[in-house]
């Protein structure tokens, strides 16, 4: 062994075959090895097994993804935000596609409003976050009677979501009119008081669920979806990412 | 952002291919992947989202495999005896079916422990960093486990019949 291959070690090979080192240590073993046949043969070696690794599995990258893998993510995960047409739009970008996955796509749905629900959420939560003193019309303390009353007015099945494991507790709720319906608002807070609300209202025809949506209206960011024959809308003045967590937490709070 | 279920269905492929070289079979490989998936999906509340979603699926993944190692460990069974070598020929690659074969052999003649290091370093191109946290091993394991791994694949693919490793650009 020459004196240029004692002072590098095998770690120290290996990182580099790996790409893993970085600067003057990724210099000083690259030199080596282009300097010493010795270590350049060993290196060799090395990239070759990767090499054989990547001809032998790669080919498990193109093949379809079994059908049973997706449902599996994506019905344990009940998203409406996730039907099969978004999925296949993923693994097409990803160069893998089932055939059976394609034939069993649907188009989604756009949001069909009267008044775009984003703005209307919008405006509610603008006007009612700052409220010191009555930020609702019925407190959580009431939950019951709030969601029973809610219920009744919008004449659907309401409830406030349970999602205190993002960290809001509900405040509490209100009515509100909307394009001379009624409306809800729930509003929530973190431990720090920083407000979010949820706003629903029924919405006409159509029933299907519908990707997670989002919009901004000045800093108060909108996730907004359907589902049933509700439309539910998040609004806040947190990251984008935050809230779509939320509304996804929501969901599935809605959807047990 | 992406959703939890986008991130996961991304891995999928890769996923798939790491447990095909793991187990060396499709079927119980895609049946690991298949537990992956649903444990991920009950566990999905344990995910911070700020980090990278790879090395947390394949920490279940090898703690699924370490389970069913042990369990075969414990219960005892039946090996076909012919192998059928040509289910498992890799499309796409003209010499894929050599190397797997060769491949196939001597990373089933490793153990557990060097295999996966291999495969994750190698295969899966993981840093050691990730892959000492996949294992939950230290670093320094993970190097020595890497370094004798790869060294015995080269002995076995190399004095077998002398094709595997050469025949690769």
């Amino acid at each position: 062994m020459s004196e240029k291959s004692k002072a590098i070690s095998e770690d120290e090979l290996q990182a580099c075959v790996d790409a893993r080192l970085e600067g003057p240590r990724h210099d000083r073993v690259a030199a080596a090895v282009a300097s010493d046949p010795e270590l350049a043969q060993r290196a060799e070696q090395l990239r070759r097994l990767t090499d054989a690794m990547h001809a032998a599995y790669d080919s498990v990258l193109d093949e379809p993804v079994p059908p049973e893998m997706l449902r599996t993510v994506i019905n344990r995960g009940q998203a409406p935000f996730l039907r099969l047409a978004a999925v296949v739009a993923w693994m097409t970008i990803g160069g893998v596609i089932g055939g059976l996955i394609v034939s069993s796509t649907g188009p989604t749905t756009e949001v069909v409003a009267e008044r775009p629900l984003p703005r209307e959420a919008a405006y509610a939560h603008a006007v009612y976050v700052p409220e010191v003193r009555h930020p609702v019309e019925v407190g959580a303390d009431e939950r019951a009677h709030l969601n029973a009353w809610l219920s009744k007015r919008l004449a659907a099945t309401v409830v406030a979501p349970d999602v205190r494991e993002a960290g809001y507790q509900l405040v509490g709720g209100r009515l509100l009119p909307d394009a001379g319906r009624p409306a809800a608002q729930f509003m929530y807070e973190d431990a720090e008081g920083a407000r979010i609300t949820l706003y629903v209202r029924g919405h006409g025809e159509t029933t299907r669920d519908t990707a997670l949506r989002h919009a901004e209206d000045g800093n108060i960011s909108v996730v907004y979806w359907l589902d049933g024959s509700l439309a539910y809308a998040l609004a806040g003045s947190v990251e984008r990412s935050r809230l779509e967590t939320i509304a996804e937490d929501m969901y599935r709070a809605l959807n047990p | 952002m992406k959703s939890f279920e986008r991130l996961v269905v991304e891995q999928i492929p890769r996923l798939r291919r790491y447990a095909r070289a793991l187990t060396g079979d499709r079927e119980p490989a895609d049946d690991l992947v298949q537990e992956t998936l649903t444990r991920a999906m009950s566990r999905r509340h344990l995910w911070i989202r700020d980090k990278e979603i790879r090395p947390w699926l394949f920490t279940i993944m090898h703690n699924l495999y370490v389970n069913e190692i042990e369990k075969r460990a414990r219960t005892p069974v039946l090996i076909a005896a012919e192998e059928d070598d040509t289910r498992l020929v890799a499309k796409g690659h003209a010499d894929g079916g050599v190397i797997l074969r060769d491949l196939e052999r001597a990373l089933k003649e490793l153990s557990e422990e060097q295999r996966e290091v291999v495969l994750l370093v190698g295969l899966e191109q993981l840093s050691y960093k990730e892959t000492a946290r996949i294992l939950g091993i230290p670093s320094g394991t993970v190097m020595s486990r890497l370094s004798r791994g790869r060294e015995r694949l080269r002995e076995l693919m190399s004095g077998k019949n002398g094709v595997g490793l050469r025949r690769i650009k």
